[in-house]
């Protein structure tokens, strides 16, 4: 169909040019949607470990991750369900220095993000590497809120945000694609919201 | 993995008024395809100049071989969707729908299953409830619906039933037991199969604290799905 009768939306003036196709502004809202129940996650407990197909499993204590460099994001985020959130800033840890530390092998190209809850995601390396991804502990200058992930989330911006896993526990690397949660209950491999690949058969 | 259909046009072909804030759109579809109790379509508008507009509501009415689907919308103070669903569809309007989509928030209709919604929460779990009647099995379902005030009740004639308890928060009917309030311990039900899916949708605020209240009872919390919307304040 041509379009919806009698629809106009919102005017020209309030869709900014930083959403992508079909999202629209949350303002200073931040939508919680989440699959399970929240977790109560202790930081003096918590690890993250990169394992599978590396030189060296790594596991890092919440100490140990907050000893290397810390790394920002400052832009905008995306969910499938249609917000976006614009001109936010998180802090933590980049992907690549943990990588690192883990020396990833040459036959290694995708990933899962595993979490405490059970939750999992996939991605390509290529989507996490070159400093496109965080392990993050605050927002907006703030400790992570647990609803929103906290104590520490994968975060991955420039994709859905069913990518940023909250409540992340470590990245398991592969030399194939293994679809996660939400992939396997219908949603996009890669997710990029500017080409709107929300769902599998986009 | 579940299919997701493309884009298609549906047909109203009924407005239904279930609060002062919700509305039921039965839809006729084109390309049917039998969903499941607790699964969505995605309903996008578009304006004359190519702007759209999409958001998911979730199917109210159980799979029935037949091809009309029940989406019940709540109207948001700033809704952007839902006060144009609101305002000025009625019957014989079309509208772009996408889906079914969700895995994980679904019953199947072959599992015990406990069923607790907040306010528009209950519009998923409506679908089951009339899929557990209609297939003569609502022993399997026990469902819990905590509304502030009976005005504030979807399927109002509907709802109620053996398995069925609607808890007030603000303003009871006459002759309720229950003085209002949040939803307690007590108002869960005692006894729950091991088996059993617990189904928590509501705001985001409700699924913390019915979840937190269901792990408390002893559920494990692999055992509950939940499905919440909203924003913290």
């Amino acid at each position: 169909m041509a379009f919806t009768r009698g629809f106009h939306g919102r005017s020209q003036a309030q869709r900014d040019a930083r959403l992508p196709p079909g999202q629209y502004d949350t303002g200073d809202t931040w939508p919680v949607l989440t699959a399970e129940a929240t977790p109560h996650l202790a930081t003096d407990s918590w690890t993250f470990t990169v394992d599978g197909l590396v030189e060296q499993t790594t596991t890092f204590t919440w100490d140990q991750i907050h000893a290397l460099p810390p790394s920002a994001y400052a832009g905008d985020i995306h969910c499938v369900t249609t917000w976006s959130k614009l001109g936010v800033t998180f802090g933590g840890v980049s992907v690549d220095a943990l990588l690192e530390a883990a020396r990833p092998l040459p036959s290694a190209t995708h990933v899962l993000a595993r979490c405490h809850t059970g939750y999992t995601t996939n991605l390509p390396l290529d989507d996490i590497t070159g400093g496109q991804a965080w392990v993050a502990w605050e927002f907006g200058g703030q400790p992570l809120a647990i609803e929103h992930g906290g104590p520490a989330r994968l975060l991955v911006p420039h994709l859905y945000f069913w990518k940023s896993a909250k409540w992340v526990s470590g990245l398991q690397l592969l030399d194939h694609n293994e679809p996660g949660f939400w992939e396997q209950n219908g949603y996009h491999d890669r997710g990029d919201p500017w080409r709107e690949q929300r769902y599998q058969s986009d | 993995m579940p299919r997701i259909s493309g884009w298609q046009t549906a047909t109203v072909t009924e407005v239904r008024t279930e609060t002062p804030t919700a509305k039921t759109f039965r839809l006729a579809l084109p390309q049917p395809t039998p969903h499941l109790a607790g699964q969505h379509y995605v309903l996008r508008l578009t304006a004359p100049d190519g702007y759209t507009a999409s958001r998911s509501y979730s199917v109210a009415s159980a799979p029935d071989g037949s091809n009309q689907i029940e989406l019940t919308v709540e109207l948001l103070p700033d809704g952007e969707v839902s006060s144009f669903l609101h305002d000025e569809v009625t019957s014989g309007d079309q509208l772009e729908v996408r889906g079914p989509i969700g895995g994980w928030f679904v019953w199947r209709g072959d599992t015990p299953a406990l069923l607790i919604g907040g306010g528009s929460g209950v519009v998923p779990l409506m679908a089951m409830l009339r899929l557990a009647r209609s297939s003569g099995h609502s022993e399997m379902v026990q469902v819990v619906v905590s509304v502030r005030r009976p005005a504030d009740l979807y399927y109002a004639d509907e709802l109620p039933g053996a398995e069925t308890t609607i808890v007030y928060t603000r303003e009871s009917p006459p002759g309720e037991r229950r003085s209002p309030g949040h939803l307690q311990p007590e108002d869960l039900p005692t006894v729950l199969a091991p088996e059993a899916t617990v189904f928590v949708c509501g705001s985001t605020g409700f699924a913390d604290a019915i979840t937190e209240l269901v792990i408390a009872g002893g559920v494990a919390a692999d055992r509950i799905r939940v499905e919440r919307f909203g924003a913290t304040q």
